[in-house]
């Protein structure tokens, strides 16, 4: 009885310890076979930041690193320019937000504003290597 | 009708492919079918010792497939079943003395007249590994419950996944006491880390080295608990619903009434 109730509240086992494990080497091993996924992943994050700062796509940088009980993804996305708010009434705008023109002089830091998407990955439920379609060249349309 | 291929792999060496496949091999024939095993551990042969066979062995895998004889002649039958027989491996080639093509037509060849063509397949995932799934429709996957185990089984299964060959798992040399106390992993958590699904739960036992020691195959031995595992396992590859009896206990749940299952 005081076995069990201490094993339910105590320190891991080493079972679980090897569970935890195991879920995030095979994550980090799965990243690392499918290159393509990191590419596709990359166009979409950056079609998607696009809609609302200018981005210096070249400049994009995505890592995975390891932390206590998760993968994490680090994102540096550069942004070369901000539009400026339109409006004060907080209304969604809708058009794409290509800036109209270079960015001026002033703003000609751009890749010291890297700021990161840190995500924690959830452990997936049923991944499985459903074949990704070949990575098409990150083009913005 | 063709019988089905099936390759024995695991990624890691020592696992129990051998073990696996001559007592899965042995179970099927005792049911009646037609069993063929094909060692594919070019190399490193040991399916035909395993099953007591290795005095009787004159053609190898590789000499049929340089056609310097033929298949028949090559196949030894093991006398104490109806129809169950080995294709040896070369004991003194290398791993590249036969190609994908010729191992898969060999395979074919030998799933005319068989119903089951179990095919033995080496550690690792090059040459060897590619050679015998080569000629494979489907696989069962052979892991332990530990953490190396699991990596290579993963590796495997992605390779597999990507020939588009169906898998299932038999999770090898489970210590349910260890199970029961937190320090191995439940055959439960093995399924969900690799998203396979279960075919049969073999325990750790010495019946397998007291029997491998004599060249036995297990379901042979009426007196031996493992026995009917393997013979689980044969009936549910032949399609037959065999329900796991609770041996891994999982979770809070099973860890508080801890229930001792095989199967
Ligand atoms: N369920 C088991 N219980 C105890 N020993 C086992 C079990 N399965 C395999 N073994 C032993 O493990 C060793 C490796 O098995 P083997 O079948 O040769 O592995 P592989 O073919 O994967 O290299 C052998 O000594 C075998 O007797
Ligand atoms: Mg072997």
């Amino acid at each position: 009885m005081i076995e069990w109730l201490k094993r339910m509240l105590g320190p891991q086992t080493s079972s679980s310890t090897a569970k935890e494990r195991l879920r995030l080497v095979l994550m980090t091993d799965h990243l690392a076979l499918a290159p393509e996924i990191i590419e596709n992943m990359k166009r979409d994050l950056v079609d998607v930041i696009s809609r609302y700062v200018e981005v210096d796509r070249e400049k994009v940088e995505i890592d995975f690193e390891r932390e206590d009980r998760a993968l994490a993804m680090m994102a540096s996305i550069p942004i070369i320019a901000v539009n400026r708010p339109t409006g004060g009434g907080g209304s969604h705008d809708e058009k794409p937000a290509k800036p109209e023109a270079a960015p001026p002089a002033a703003s000609a830091t751009p890749s010291t504003a890297s700021p990161s998407v840190n995500a924690a990955t959830e452990p997936p439920k049923r991944r499985r290597r459903k074949k990704q379609p070949s990575s098409k060249p990150a083009t913005a349309h | 009708m063709s019988g089905r291929r099936i390759v024995i792999t695991s990624g890691k060496g020592g696992v129990g492919k051998t073990t696996t496949t001559a007592n899965l091999g042995a179970a099927l024939a005792k049911r009646g079918a037609r069993v063929i095993l094909v060692d594919a551990d070019i190399g490193l042969r040991n399916l035909d010792l395993v099953l007591g066979l290795e005095k009787r062995i004159v053609f190898d895998v590789v000499e049929v497939a340089e056609g310097r004889c033929q298949l028949r002649q090559a196949l030894i039958k093991d006398k104490r079943f109806e129809s169950l027989s080995i294709l040896p491996a070369a004991q003194t080639r290398d791993k590249d003395a036969i190609t994908e093509q010729q191992f898969a037509a060999i395979v074919e060849q030998a799933a005319e007249q068989a119903d089951y063509v179990l095919i033995d397949c080496p550690a690792g995932i090059e040459a060897g590994f590619r050679n015998a799934i080569a000629g494979a429709s489907e696989a069962i996957v052979v892991t332990t419950p530990e953490v190396s185990a699991i990596r290579d089984a993963d590796r495997v299964v992605g390779k597999l996944n990507d020939k588009k060959i169906p898998i299932r798992l038999i999770v090898n040399r489970l210590r349910p006491a260890m199970v029961k106390s937190g320090d191995m992993l439940s055959v439960d958590d093995v399924c969900e880390i690799l998203s396979v699904e279960l075919l049969g739960i073999v325990p750790d036992d010495e019946e397998i080295i007291d029997t491998t020691n004599r060249g036995e195959p297990i379901v042979l031995d009426e007196s031996a608990k493992l026995r009917t595992i393997y013979e689980k396992i044969a009936r549910r590859m032949e399609g037959e619903v065999v329900p796991f009896t609770n041996f891994d206990s999982q979770g809070l749940f099973g860890r508080l009434f801890g229930a001792l299952k095989a199967g």
